[in-house]
């Protein structure tokens, strides 16, 4: 801790309070060995530095503004680099209303992300259309692209936003690393025209 | 010498006769109506008349009365005279069957977008306007959505429940 003039009771810093520490994964623990599953070592790796893409377009864009700032802090959970290319990024996090004409440009952003990819759908707005029930609005992104996890909200408060990463980072250490080669997945991509 | 309204209305009476109709006042802001045909005629007037001058037009929009038969659809022209600070609304209205009117922008180039817009949003037919497509919807749009039969909900919609969204 720096020193602070007008401390009164100055407290020492203790390193391994700011520190959180990923919980290894199920396993067998020998001498200078560790055997696991390969799925669970990069499902691991994977939630712990998961790179978001915001795609912002309206007011829950600024709730996730306070989401990132040193309040909230998102890069708690091993997402401090906000990438703004599609082509770096794991999460593409999709905040507020997308309008109809604004569909195959996120439909477009979404393809240009390599796999493995996940999408967050923040907010009524990006999850169902919101309160724009009207001609000119997208009814919700799972028409154009395939969403993981919804947060609920209008807009979404922080700890809702960080609920759902946190979702998304069990999804993420879950997942099997042959998933993406799945007939299913690939079935789940075909159904939105994708490949 | 001052521009009044009142002015303005003899003026036009004497140069259109009773082509020009429905003279009224509201807020302050003289507002008339004429067929569709002379449009042009009289907005080039307006704009090259010395004594009114009415060479702005800040707004062109069109609305839709599906009850006034023969007369649905109206464009209005919203003009401004700089040097005087008047304002005056002049409108022409169409039937919803044979929506062309003639464009007004050869005589105000902001006229171009604006009845590009009204195109996307009423679908009126603006003749001899160079670029006259959709604008703010998408491409594929096959409606004019602010005309009052379509419903302003996105009808593609399943999964609300219609009672709650004024669909019942």
């Amino acid at each position: 801790m720096r020193p602070v003039r007008f401390n009164l009771n100055p407290k020492e810093a203790e390193i391994s309070e700011a520190i959180s520490m990923g919980k290894a994964p199920d396993g067998v623990p020998g001498d200078g060995f560790f055997a696991t599953q390969l799925s669970s070592v990069v499902g691991l790796a994977r939630k712990n530095s998961l790179w978001p893409l915001p795609f912002a377009t309206s007011c829950c864009g600024i709730e996730f503004m306070a989401t990132m700032a040193s309040h909230y802090d998102l890069s708690r959970f091993g997402s401090e680099r906000v990438g703004f290319s599609p082509r770096q990024c794991d999460l593409l996090m999709v905040m507020g209303t997308i309008a109809k004409k604004m569909a195959p440009v996120l439909r477009q952003v979404y393809l240009q992300m390599a796999e493995p990819r996940w999408v967050i759908a923040v907010g009524a707005c990006a999850s169902s259309g919101g309160i724009f029930d009207t001609y000119s609005v997208l009814q919700g992104i799972d028409q154009v692209i395939p969403v993981d996890v919804y947060v609920p909200g209008c807009p979404p408060r922080p700890e809702a936003i960080i609920d759902g990463f946190m979702k998304i980072q069990d999804l993420v250490g879950q997942e099997s690393i042959r998933r993406r080669n799945s007939e299913k997945y690939r079935d789940l991509l075909n159904s939105y025209g994708i490949q | 010498m001052a521009l009044s309204n009142e002015t303005i209305q003899n003026n036009l009476i004497e140069k259109f006769g009773d082509q020009v109709l429905n003279f009224s006042t509201a807020s302050g802001i003289l507002s008339f109506e004429s067929s569709k045909e002379i449009n042009l005629k009289v907005l080039q007037y307006l704009y090259e008349e010395p004594s009114l001058a009415f060479t702005f037009l800040t707004d062109l929009c069109g609305v839709n009365y599906p009850d006034n038969l023969g007369a649905e659809l109206v464009v209005v022209y919203h003009l401004h005279n700089f040097s005087e600070n008047i304002r005056l609304r002049y409108s022409v209205s169409t039937s919803i069957n044979e929506t062309a009117v003639f464009t007004a922008s050869k005589l105000f180039e902001s006229a171009n977008w604006m009845e590009r817009e009204t195109y996307d949003f009423f679908g009126i037919n603006f003749i001899g306007h160079p670029n006259l497509k959709r604008i703010l919807n998408v491409d594929e749009m096959d409606y004019f959505p602010l005309r009052k039969e379509y419903p302003l909900e996105d009808q593609t919609r399943i999964d609300k429940d219609d009672e709650m969204f004024g669909r019942g």
